[in-house]
């Protein structure tokens, strides 16, 4: 039986971890590779990097880190942020990386997933969708939330499906960073929409938000940063507890 | 002994060569390369692929003398090859994704898209899925069975002999996930991202 996936996100600027997890045994709190091997080798399903990296100057440090740490973890590693092109696509994938996930240029141009998916194949290109609720319906927003373009998000996860996308990663702009839970009425609609995997994003605050993305959200797969980030919970714990609610998970 | 990846543009195969590396540390000599003289020395084959069977396929035949290379490596000389994903799958005779493409022949068979019953399922088959094993195959030494492996596609190879399936793994049917004909040895799942349990199915391969 397929198992609904777990996956910590860390979050990466100029090539350190920006809230990362407060482990004593930690040599370097602020390497991504070690946090990442740290989540693996407690049973993450996937990991997932997001480059937040401002400046222009700094963008390749997110090479190194990719090439590191696909060196030490053998779990499928998704990397996104500040992904414009197809050469931006191959460049983090000749690094290691095994999916790719892009945002504003697929909104911008979604020749981008088209060209990328043929060349790349769908299994690695994952199209990142963020919404934010606008009256009845939820609209895309782009460059890390900040512009509204006012495309109806439901219809643009359907869009990126036929132009190749392999998986949809739906964060709610309203829920992120709230810890008040998944926006699930907008995972479910864009799960039931769509026949690709949608990973549910944005808003975890406890394990019974995990169990509602799946439930309630019909998510493949559920993505956390914070939970895991603060030693709230370990992903050992987040799996057990997902156990016991019947979900079906690795373990 | 040395081990040589087929390196022939199949998409991205930075993950097969980390843990194949990871694996071998100094005992083996991991070899990336589409030089079919380099191929002919070694000792054992990897076969990645992604992207589709169709893409694959093409970018095989596009290098002068690599699919004859290949098939006195595996059919003539009988030396141990892994294919992996649409690595295996181009052991069939023909494939659909795309459009209707000639693979090697080595297994009799399809490849064909999974049947996800009316939308009832997810395509691509996406995450770790738990392997049946139902044949004894060296790779499979020490993994126990019902082991979790990481599966990402859409299409799957079904040979004619079922003897020839060694392991299986249930989604919207049960689909095969693993051959092995006598030196020839695929599997569906990706090893190298299936964490420690899938190292070893590497380490298998290695030490046979």
């Amino acid at each position: 039986m397929l198992k609904n996936r777990i996956i910590p996100c860390l979050d990466v600027k100029n090539g350190r971890v920006v809230k990362g997890i407060n482990f004593v045994d930690l040599q370097d709190a602020g390497d991504p590779v070690e946090q990442a091997k740290i989540y693996s080798d407690g049973g993450a399903d996937e990991i997932c990097f997001l480059d937040i990296t401002a400046s222009n100057e700094n963008r390749d440090t997110i090479y190194d880190v990719v090439e590191k740490t696909s060196k030490k973890c053998f779990v499928p590693l998704t990397v996104g942020g500040g992904v414009r092109s197809v050469d931006d696509i191959n460049k983090l994938l000749n690094c290691g990386a095994d999916k790719v996930s892009i945002n504003t240029a697929a909104v911008q141009n979604s020749e981008v997933v088209v060209e990328s998916s043929k060349k790349f194949g769908s299994q690695c290109i994952v199209v990142a969708i963020d919404a934010k609720k606008n009256d009845d319906k939820w609209e895309i927003f782009t460059h890390g939330g900040r512009n509204n373009t006012g495309i109806d998000a439901i219809e643009f996860a359907s869009k990126m499906e036929s132009s190749g996308a392999g998986e949809l990663l739906v964060t709610s702009m309203d829920r992120d960073g709230t810890q008040v839970g998944y926006d699930t009425e907008l995972m479910y609609k864009i799960s039931s929409k769509v026949n690709i995997p949608v990973i549910a994003s944005g808003g975890v605050g406890n394990l019974d938000h995990l169990v509602d993305g799946i439930k309630l959200g019909n998510a493949s797969a559920v993505l956390a940063a914070s939970i895991f980030h603060y030693g709230k919970y370990s992903v050992k714990e987040a799996k057990e507890y997902l156990d016991s609610k019947g979900i079906p998970v690795r373990i | 002994m040395n081990v040589t990846i087929v390196d022939y543009n199949s998409g991205n195969i930075s993950s097969v060569i980390n843990s194949f590396k990871e694996v071998a540390k100094d005992k083996v000599n991991i070899e990336v390369t589409s030089d079919i003289n380099k191929i002919k020395s070694s000792d054992k084959v990897v076969l990645p692929g992604q992207g589709s069977f169709k893409s694959c396929v093409d970018a095989l035949t596009s290098i002068n003398g690599l699919v004859d290379t290949l098939n006195d490596f595996a059919i003539n000389n009988k030396k141990p090859l892994l294919g992996i994903c649409v690595g295996l799958q181009m052991f069939a005779d023909v494939g659909f994704e795309e459009t209707e493409t000639k693979g090697l022949g080595w297994i009799s068979g399809k490849v064909s898209k999974i049947d996800n019953q009316n939308g009832k399922y997810k395509l691509p088959h996406i995450g770790w899925n738990q392997i049946n094993i139902v044949k004894d195959s060296k790779i499979f030494k020490g993994i126990e069975n019902n082991s979790h492996m990481y599966f990402v596609h859409s299409y799957e190879f079904v040979p004619e002999d079922k003897n020839l399936i060694s392991a299986t793994t249930e989604y919207s049917s049960n689909i095969v996930c693993s051959v092995e004909k006598e030196n020839i040895f695929g599997t569906q799942f990706h090893p190298e991202k299936s964490d420690k349990t899938g190292l070893k199915i590497i380490d298998n391969f290695i030490s046979i």
